[in-house]
């Protein structure tokens, strides 16, 4: 990686962690409920698209948009600390289910960007 | 949310960012891609602690949703898992729980050390 694309994701990084921040708030006011769903579709996007940009772009800029912006959208320490906090205020399906079903939903979204961006 | 929190949050992020990608060029990536898995628990442990000492404001969310949300990433993590799975699906099952049992016991032992202790009951007599 050339200084350059790397100065470029690191841009990117922040355009997506701001990205991260307006649709969070938005979906929170929106779902209106004790659970986050704002990080919880932002990491499943994220992921789908992760999937998607490997598959269809070339290295440099599949590396500006996946590890630069997608990675700085998508965010895992605020869904560990959310889980924690889910399970602290007695919330322990809805717990389980932002933990565990997070992963399995991410990873399937993840397969499914792969796929559809290998037939890109 | 404010205009300014959006540009704490883009300032914080680029810097996060940053962190990783050079976590990336210098932490060797074998079959499991350790310098994500590293940037996770490190940073949920760290957003743990500052969730439990500081108050929301404005340096929490530059901190806490700028570099630490964009220094640990959950993309990075889901397409890793696949990949690997095509190649070694026990190794691959193993990293993605794994990050985030590891995840969750760095964020509860960060807000456990973030905790601010109860003041010395000698020192409050006097």
């Amino acid at each position: 990686m050339t200084p350059l694309v790397l100065l470029l994701a690191a841009a990117a990084g922040g355009a997506g962690a701001a990205a991260r921040y307006v649709l969070d708030v938005w979906i929170g006011r929106l779902a209106g409920t004790r659970f986050p769903w704002g990080v919880f579709v932002i990491n499943l996007t994220g992921s789908f698209l992760l999937g998607l940009v490997i598959g269809a772009l070339p290295t440099a800029a599949a590396f500006v948009v996946g590890s630069g912006f997608l990675g700085g959208y998508t965010t895992f320490s605020t869904a560990m600390v959310d889980t924690i906090a889910l399970w602290r205020d007695g919330e322990r399906p809805a717990s389980v289910f932002h933990a565990g079903g997070m992963l399995v939903l991410g990873v399937l979204a993840a397969a499914a960007g792969l796929v559809l961006g290998a037939a890109l | 949310m404010t205009p300014l929190r959006v540009l704490l949050v883009a300032a914080g992020g680029m810097l996060g960012t940053a962190a990783r990608l050079g976590l990336t060029v210098t932490v060797p990536a074998g079959q499991v891609d350790w310098p994500v898995l590293t940037a996770n628990v490190a940073g949920a442990l760290l957003l743990g602690i500052l969730t439990a000492r500081m108050p929301a404001g404005d340096l929490r969310i530059f901190l806490g949703t700028g570099v630490l949300g964009a220094f640990t990433t959950y993309s990075a993590l889901a397409v890793g898992s696949v990949t690997l799975w095509q190649s070694a699906p026990l190794l691959a099952a193993g990293y993605a729980a794994g990050s985030v049992l590891l995840g969750l016991a760095a964020a509860a032992l960060g807000l456990r050390m973030g905790r601010p202790r109860p003041r010395d009951a000698r020192n409050g007599a006097r």
